[in-house]
């Protein structure tokens, strides 16, 4: 009886089509930052070389929401520009995600008031709420990982 | 106790009927000055050669509700050659919340002037175009005022309270 092993030399490995694509979409999430505060700084030092989020495969930000699967929302969102955020969301292609980064973006934070969305889950869903004011980095990459397992977890629409 | 400043004495010269009161502590200058004589006295601080108060630093209004007049626009004048600052304020009542606009002096107040017409309902005669600057058309109300409740939301999208 002939293995796969004895021919290939070990050099196959089998998985299901739905957990490949799964493996495929986690690790190469590209990204729309949609910025619109401080918290801003802090996605900026993960994207640098000190914390690197390339290292988990989202590498790239694009700037057209077209272009991306993976929203990031950050910084506070006052009801002025709750549309323009809603029609970035229209706009990106599924399957998509949506990371809502710091407490502005997932509660409102202390912007308690008539100018401010209170959690932007009242207009578009969220896959993973990163706390903080604004979060670490390390805090940050902990919400991208958590993401990836959600993502591996998923059904795959093929 | 109050001293006299420079601005004071100039403004009192050319209108006396203009000043309701005023007063400095510590190089803080003050006029309060009636809003009909806002644009000659503002016009004399920015042209007089001794004053040169040419720089509009910031306009803003206050709501002292339930004090009357309830509203007061406050400017903030610098002069650059002078290293002088003034502040001056014109009080307005809710009855009629309108004070002559600075467009015509201060290309600068133009922006400012939307932020107060925007934020406590005060009307500029004379600004080009008054319309709200921070919040979306269609706001209803304007949010600094103090009687406008702390809690009321009006989202243009998502769920209505």
């Amino acid at each position: 009886m002939v293995s796969f092993k004895d021919i290939w030399g070990g050099q196959i490995i089998t998985t299901k089509l739905e957990d490949l694509v799964a493996w495929a979409r986690k690790s190469s999430l590209f990204q729309y930052p949609f910025v619109t505060a401080c918290c801003g700084m802090e996605y900026m030092a993960v994207a640098c070389a000190h914390y690197d989020m390339a290292r988990f495969g989202a590498e790239v930000p694009r700037w057209s929401p077209r272009q991306a699967d993976l929203l990031w929302v950050v910084g506070t969102i006052s009801h002025k520009i709750a549309p323009i955020l809603k029609t970035i969301y229209d706009q990106m292609s599924e399957p998509k995600w949506v990371i809502a980064f710091g407490v502005c973006t997932c509660t409102g934070g202390f912007y308690d008031n008539y100018a401010t969305v209170q959690g932007i889950d009242t207009i578009i869903p969220v896959d993973v709420y990163i706390p903080g004011c604004p979060p670490r980095p390390e805090t940050i990459l902990d919400g991208l990982i958590k993401l990836q397992k959600k993502i591996s977890q998923q059904k795959q629409e093929l | 106790m109050t001293a006299e400043f420079l601005a004071l004495t100039r403004v009192r010269e050319s209108f006396p009927q203009a000043i309701i009161e005023y007063h400095s502590f510590r190089g803080d200058d003050t006029l309060v000055i009636r809003k009909e004589w806002l644009i000659p006295v503002m016009k004399l601080l920015k042209e007089e050669p001794d004053l040169d108060y040419r720089m509009l630093m910031d306009l803003a209004g206050v709501d002292y509700l339930p004090r009357q007049p309830r509203f007061e626009v406050v400017y903030n004048i610098y002069s650059l050659n002078r290293k002088s600052r003034l502040r001056v304020k014109v009080q307005v009542t809710e009855e009629d919340p309108e004070v002559e606009s600075l467009v015509g002096l201060w290309t600068i107040a133009n922006w400012m002037e939307r932020e107060v017409w925007d934020m406590f309902g005060m009307r500029f005669p004379g600004h080009p175009d008054l319309k709200r600057i921070l919040m979306y058309n269609g706001f209803e109300g304007h949010p600094l005022r103090k009687d406008y409740p702390i809690t009321k939301r009006q989202p243009r999208i998502g769920p209505k309270e």
